[in-house]
């Protein structure tokens, strides 16, 4: 939905130790370094009296604004938060004269799920499962859905690991139709639903997140999706134990991330039971592992219950 | 604010026109009548992002009042969506920018307003492109070139309807072809709530080279006064149309 080339026809390049100073609140950064670009604008890291942000520029006002409003939403939504925090948003102009819209959020510094996943093991994901579909549940009850959920727009902080959203451009009010979405995760696509923003569209992207941490490449589409994306799922070892709760959110058969959550609960508490009944048996062998599994599992399952005390 | 429904021309071409008035002309009279023309070049595989005989494109829609985009086949879902949504923002906005003139002063524009507020009106701006009646008009270049591309623009087409329908406004789709046998343009799909019938459209092409866009544009713009009488009458108040302008 969004074209890459036009960025690169009007852009600008701001160079590390630049000062970017706001039309209305006169708050001025210093540009550190690029963090990346994408189809709205680019993002840079900055300062302000010595803190970090992340400040996000471009020339098409309309869809900052749009973003910026997303972002004072999830600013209301309780709890941990979603998204980035919102900390400015002006006006900036060039020595060209020419204007340019931005906004400064909290700077998120972490990995991709995929990167660490490969050096932490499989074990996490059903941590990142349970972060993921709490996060979702909450923006949900306020009437939001994600829309563009995809790999690219996650992070994994660190210390304790915790999954995060960066880009929230696709979030769109609940019975409206999705803003922005990604191909490989959008389920109208596939041809299993529209693309009207519903709890289970979410869902449906989720799944998808999570195989492409194992088909990095992604994979094809086919005449008959549902058969390619369960065979998918079953070809991954480690997602065997999620692979009934994967194939009924590709189903759109869960109304609510609630009610996913709960059966992902029971799934880890199974996984944990049977790895110790496995362990008694034939502890010697392959005990060391199956500690870890069972500890993270335990780890999993207690941040959920400590996380219903806050 | 009353609701109201947007009219675009969604124009499909891989080439320059040759034959008749300028097309561009022919958008600017249609933009005057209050529909929107939109404009997408699809760039063959060898081409550069640059290519000639396109310059056009950009021509068209300036004066038709819309958005314009090149693109290579692959990317043509995407583009399609894009022009479309960015061109409901791009009139709706255009309607607000009015309003706000005539409550604020004539020199006054979203840019000029402080971002707190600019992000109220956006919001305004986005309910209406979620709530608005849209009416497009596809109009296809079915000259000769354009062969191995129609299957990918079917695609698209059905692809568009699936996110239009999922916004609450409603949606009348149409798809002409150009040129036509006898006719500038000829009807391949009548205004419908959805294109995923399309499953028999674009039955022949013809061959030479003759691309009319300005008369195609200029019988396409007539169709809407057809549509509109057909299409919503039972639902609507009489004059709703007048709303926007
Ligand atoms: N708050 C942040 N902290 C750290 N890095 C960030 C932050 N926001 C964005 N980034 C980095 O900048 C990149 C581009 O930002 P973003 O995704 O918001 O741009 P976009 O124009 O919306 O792109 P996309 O096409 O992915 O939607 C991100 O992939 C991410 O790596």
């Amino acid at each position: 939905m969004k074209m890459n080339q036009e960025w690169k026809k009007h852009g600008i390049e701001l160079r590390p130790g630049m000062r970017i100073k706001g039309k209305w609140h006169k708050k001025s950064y210093v540009i550190k370094r690029k963090l990346g670009s994408g189809a709205i604008g680019a993002v840079y890291l900055c300062e302000l009296n010595g803190k970090q942000a992340a400040l996000k520029i471009s020339d098409k006002g309309t869809s900052m604004t749009v973003e910026v409003n997303v972002l004072k939403s999830l600013k209301k939504v309780q709890g941990n938060r979603l998204g980035p925090y919102l900390l400015d948003v002006d006006d900036w102009i060039s020595p060209h004269g020419t204007i340019y819209s931005f906004y400064v959020m909290e700077y998120l510094r972490g990995e991709t799920m995929t990167s660490f996943i490969n050096h932490h093991g499989r074990e996490w994901i059903g941590v990142f499962m349970l972060q993921l579909l709490e996060d979702l549940e909450r923006l949900h009850h306020s009437g939001w859905v994600f829309g563009d959920l995809k790999t690219e727009n996650l992070l994994i902080l660190h210390s304790p690991p915790r999954i995060r959203w960066v880009d929230v451009g696709g979030t769109t009010q609940i019975g409206r139709a999705i803003k922005e979405y990604t191909e490989f995760y959008d389920r109208g696509y596939w041809g299993l639903g529209s693309r009207r923003a519903e709890p289970s569209y979410d869902l449906f992207a989720f799944v998808m997140v999570f195989l492409h941490v194992y088909y990095p490449k992604r994979f094809e589409k086919s005449i008959q999706s549902e058969k390619t994306i369960f065979k998918k799922i079953d070809d991954v070892k480690s997602l065997s134990p999620y692979s009934y709760l994967l194939k009924k959110a590709i189903l759109g058969k869960y109304q609510s991330s609630y009610q996913m959550k709960q059966e992902l609960i029971d799934v880890l508490y199974r996984v944990q039971n049977r790895r110790r009944s496995k362990n008694k048996k034939k502890r010697k062998n392959t005990a060391p592992f199956i500690v870890e599994a069972g500890g993270i599992t335990i780890l999993a399952v207690s941040y959920y219950l400590f996380s219903l005390l806050l | 604010m009353k609701k109201g429904t947007l009219k675009q021309i969604l124009l499909i071409t891989d080439g320059c026109s040759n034959k008749g008035e300028d097309p561009a002309a022919t958008a600017a009279l249609a933009n005057q009548q209050g529909i929107t023309v939109n404009v997408i070049g699809i760039l063959d595989d060898d081409q550069t992002e640059d290519p000639q005989g396109l310059e056009e494109v950009e021509e068209i829609a300036l004066s038709g009042g819309g958005v314009s985009q090149l693109v290579y086949k692959q990317s043509l879902s995407q583009t399609v969506q894009m022009v479309t949504k960015q061109a409901m923002t791009q009139t709706l906005q255009g309607f607000v920018n009015k309003e706000l003139k005539q409550i604020l002063g004539s020199n006054q524009s979203l840019e000029d307003l402080e971002p707190e507020k600019r992000g109220e009106i956006m919001e305004v701006v986005e309910d209406m492109g979620e709530t608005c009646d849209l009416e497009v008009l596809v109009l296809v270049d079915t000259s000769a070139s354009m062969h191995d591309k129609l299957p990918t623009v079917k695609e698209a087409l059905i692809d568009l309807s699936i996110s239009l329908n999922a916004r609450i406004g409603r949606n009348r789709f149409c798809i002409f072809n150009f040129p036509g046998k006898r006719k500038d343009i000829q009807k391949v799909f009548d205004w419908s709530p959805k294109l995923d019938e399309v499953s028999t459209i674009f039955p022949e092409l013809t061959s030479g080279g003759i691309t009319p866009t300005g008369p195609a544009i200029r019988g396409a713009m007539y169709q809407f006064g057809k549509n509109y009488l057909r299409s919503f009458k039972d639902e609507d108040e009489p004059g709703m149309e007048e709303a926007w302008n």
